[in-house]
């Protein structure tokens, strides 16, 4: 019975390492498809790995039915270490994206973006912000890219709306949070 | 689960006019909630009444106790929700919840269900009036345990009906179903979700939250609820009617999902294995030709489709997390494809990409890719500024020839420092100090023996043992490293903490009381950040240790992300490394600090300021003297 509009199906790997905030920007990215009336699934990492070791989330919008995603199936990979591209580029379909947060462009056999979150959070003074900069910047894939698989299903707008609606009445926070954002946005894509 | 006429309904209308249809469910009935499955099964325990929840937090179980907690708190539902000291005990207040004829929960993860089995075995026999869930939650992986048990296993062995959900939103149905059986048959129910059920989320429509008008009511009955071997005799034998009956239960009966399908072979599933085989059979084009069955109620299987099964299919391929409960309950071996003859993995989680392989072999297609090797990634590690990693190192300064005994807790990581060198199960680190020190007592060389446990597994297990090893005057060292919580499992309260689940104030236990009143004689306190006073205190404890009997030390400073402890955390002390460093990485090596990094380039130790979290302890590990206050 659980039905409902599949404006696009969207498989997407977000990792990184525990205290990075994976769960958090897939949380946003979930609550977004849900926002824009689709079914979403997500799988996470939970327990002793929130300790520093390696953090995976799948994110599954529209109709789904299994919480994991296959090998080869990603549509895109958000990486808040460069390590994870290595760790999880396995999971990547031909044609697919990767937004990943490093200081130099990785070579990976993907169409590849890279910013320098960690340099940007500092700058902008919240240190913790590394993955709301990243993912501000992977909110650019529409902009920049060709074809069907056209990066995030979702907008930079509907991020910014979803963040609102979770940090209701914590102001100082969501500003923060909307600047990192806005700072990963602002980069330019080479 | 069969569709109510209802929900045909709904789905009519949502075929006929799509957008609209959503707009008015929107309207009526509010947007779908993004819930994890623990909040989802939360969720469905306040939907269908229940009025006493109790858990000990374990991964994956931890969110459905502390989901209830906040929903009763934000809608002000009188529930009765705690942390209990361990499984055992919280299973046994649910449990008289439910004899008082009120509906009740307790959860847990897989192994806590073995410190409750004591309970469970004999509850089952007495059975239930209230409606009672026992949720356990398993671990395929393992991703956050010591075992990949199968909780369905268990409810077999204590013979109550255990229900197996696929997701978050079947986890929330199966609630009402469970409660349903339990009252109508008076008997136990167990929920077996695993990992990719509690720690996934999906959008799922909340209802309206159920009665709580239900009164408190014990009705006295000793041949029940006292019964002795005689009257255990005929409950045992009541208990299997009960089996017999649910095990024709229509509700729970499997289902067929793929209607039309009919072939001579068929595949069983349950639990996420069900959600991945029906997604994996839509890519492979194989839904509209070998059909599937999804079974809700492992155990007690349903007689009428093992008898039905076995003769409709030639082949039958059974898909299940992580042991055979329902391969082994289809007698007609020859028939059966699974984990006994090995077709399907005995050991790990079943991926999808597994199951696929599996059903490519099984329909005889060629499968396409080969399941592939990935780069391992990092271990976890204990966290910057993290006081146990200060309080092993003075255990490793104290006694360096030591055997650790250790426990479960974020303090296992302390094997990645070589100060762990056992970890069984919770409250072993004291009684397996307790047998090495016997193992070793004829031997002319006698090791310094040093356990450590943190606050919360002290008092799940670690008292029982410590008396013990009081009365038999053991001669080692136990560290309880305080750190004012439970901290791997989301930082739950602990019976020291003085608050309760939702943060209402409780009575605190104090554990150096408790120590003292356990006989130990040498009992102190210390903050392992002062690292300079706390390794003294450390080797004054190994010396009493040696001559006298069991020392205890205190290791208290408040964990780092403990949101409840703010203000007794120390000042920042900020660091630097000087030239004085030659590269030897012995802090790397002895105190694998996160944020102490090692420059290859420069051949030297480095602090990556976004970790540090200015604890200082660094200062007095370097052997140079190369770390400084900046």
């Amino acid at each position: 019975m659980k039905k409902s509009v599949n404006l696009q199906r969207s498989q997407i790997v977000i990792s990184g390492v525990g205290g990075q905030g994976v769960l958090f920007i897939t949380r946003l990215l979930a609550e977004a498809a849900i926002m824009k009336g689709c079914q979403v699934f997500t799988s996470e990492t939970h327990g002793m790995a929130q300790r520093g070791g390696t953090v995976l989330s799948h994110l599954k919008v529209g109709d789904f039915s299994s919480p994991l995603i296959r090998p080869f199936q990603a549509d895109g990979l958000i990486a808040l270490k460069p390590e994870n591209i290595l760790q999880h580029g396995s999971f990547l379909k031909k044609g697919a994206w990767i937004f990943v947060n490093s200081g130099k462009k990785p070579d990976t056999g993907f169409d590849t973006y890279a910013v320098d979150a960690d340099a940007l959070s500092l700058k902008t003074g919240n240190p913790k912000s590394v993955n709301l900069v990243l993912l501000g910047f992977a909110l650019k894939g529409e902009k920049v890219r060709q074809g069907e698989n056209k990066g995030l299903f979702c907008t930079f707008e509907d991020i910014k709306s979803v963040l609102a609606g979770q940090l209701k009445g914590k102001k100082e926070m969501l500003d923060a949070s909307v600047r990192a954002l806005e700072t990963g946005y602002a980069v330019s894509v080479k | 689960m069969r569709m109510q006429p209802k929900a045909l309904l709904i789905l009519k209308a949502w075929v006929a006019k799509p957008r609209l249809f959503l707009l008015i469910m929107e309207v009526c009935v509010g947007r779908k909630k993004l819930m994890l499955g623990n909040e989802a099964i939360a969720q469905g325990l306040l939907e269908n009444g229940c009025a006493v929840a109790t858990s000990y937090p374990g991964t994956p179980a931890s969110e459905i106790l502390s989901s209830i907690t906040r929903i009763k708190e934000k809608n002000s539902i009188p529930v009765h929700s705690q942390w209990a000291v361990n499984e055992k005990v919280a299973f046994e207040i649910a449990y008289a919840g439910c004899m008082a004829g009120l509906r009740t929960a307790v959860s847990m993860k897989q192994v806590g269900l073995n410190v409750a089995s004591d309970p469970l075995m004999s509850a089952a026999y007495m059975g239930a009036r209230g409606g009672f869930i026992v949720i356990s939650a398993d671990d395929p992986g393992p991703h956050s345990s010591q075992t990949e048990q199968d909780s369905r296993l268990m409810a077999m062995m204590a013979k109550i009906p255990v229900l197996d959900p696929d997701s978050p939103v079947q986890a929330k149905e199966m609630i009402s179903i469970a409660y349903e059986i339990s009252e109508t048959f008076e008997i136990p129910v167990m929920l077996r979700p695993t990992t990719r059920v509690c720690h996934s989320r999906q959008d799922i429509q909340a209802e309206n939250f159920g009665s709580f008008e239900r009164n408190a009511d014990f009705k006295k009955d000793p041949a029940r609820w006292a019964a002795t071997p005689k009257f255990r005799f005929k409950l045992h034998t009541e208990l299997e009617k009960k089996l017999e009956k649910i095990a024709a239960f229509k509700k729970t009966a499997p289902v067929k999902l793929n209607k039309k399908t009919a072939s001579g072979k068929a595949v069983i599933v349950s639990g996420v294995a069900a959600a991945h085989t029906r997604e994996i059979m839509k890519d492979l084009g194989l839904w509209d030709k070998i059909p599937v069955f999804q079974v809700i109620q492992p155990y007690p299987l349903h007689r009428n489709f093992i008898a039905s099964v076995c003769k409709d299919y030639d082949e039958i391929l059974i898909i299940e997390e992580t042991m055979p409960v329902i391969e082994m309950q289809i007698a007609d071996r020859t028939r059966v494809r699974g984990k006994l003859n090995g077709f399907v993995s005995r050991v790990g989680e079943i991926l999808p990409e597994a199951i696929e392989q599996m059903l490519c072999n099984f329909a005889g297609l060629k499968a396409e890719k080969a399941i592939v090797q990935s780069q391992p990634g990092r271990r976890p590690t204990l966290c910057a500024g993290c006081p146990h990693r200060a309080s092993f190192f003075a255990i490793k300064k104290a006694a360096p020839k030591g055997i650790y005994t250790s426990d479960i807790g974020c303090y296992t990581l302390g094997l990645n420092l070589g100060a762990v060198d056992t970890v069984l199960c919770m409250g072993a680190a004291i009684s397996q100090a307790e047998g090495f020190y016997h193992a070793f007592k004829n031997e002319s060389k006698r090791p310094d023996i040093v356990a450590t446990i943190g606050d919360s597994t002290f008092f799940h297990a670690g008292i029982p043992a410590l008396i013990d090893a009081v009365v038999q005057n053991v001669h080692f060292t136990l560290v309880i490293l305080d750190n004012r919580t439970t901290a791997m499992t989301g930082n739950q309260p602990t019976p020291a903490s003085g608050f309760g689940a939702s943060g209402e104030t409780l009575e605190a236990v104090d554990i150096e009381a408790l120590v003292k009143g356990c006989g130990v004689k040498f009992c102190k306190t210390g903050d392992p950040c002062k690292i300079k006073e706390f390794i003294p205190l450390v080797k004054e404890a190994v010396q009493y240790a040696r001559n006298k009997g069991p020392a205890v030390v205190i290791a208290r400073h408040p964990c780092l992300i403990g949101r409840k402890r703010k203000e007794e955390q120390a000042k920042k002390i900020f660091v630097e490394i000087t030239d004085a460093c030659e590269g030897c990485e012995y802090c790397i090596r002895h105190f694998e600090c996160p944020a102490i990094i090692f420059d290859n380039d420069n051949k030297r130790a480095d602090i990556d300021p976004l970790l540090c979290s200015g604890c200082g302890v660094c200062v007095h590990v370097c052997p140079k003297k190369a770390i400084v206050i900046k």
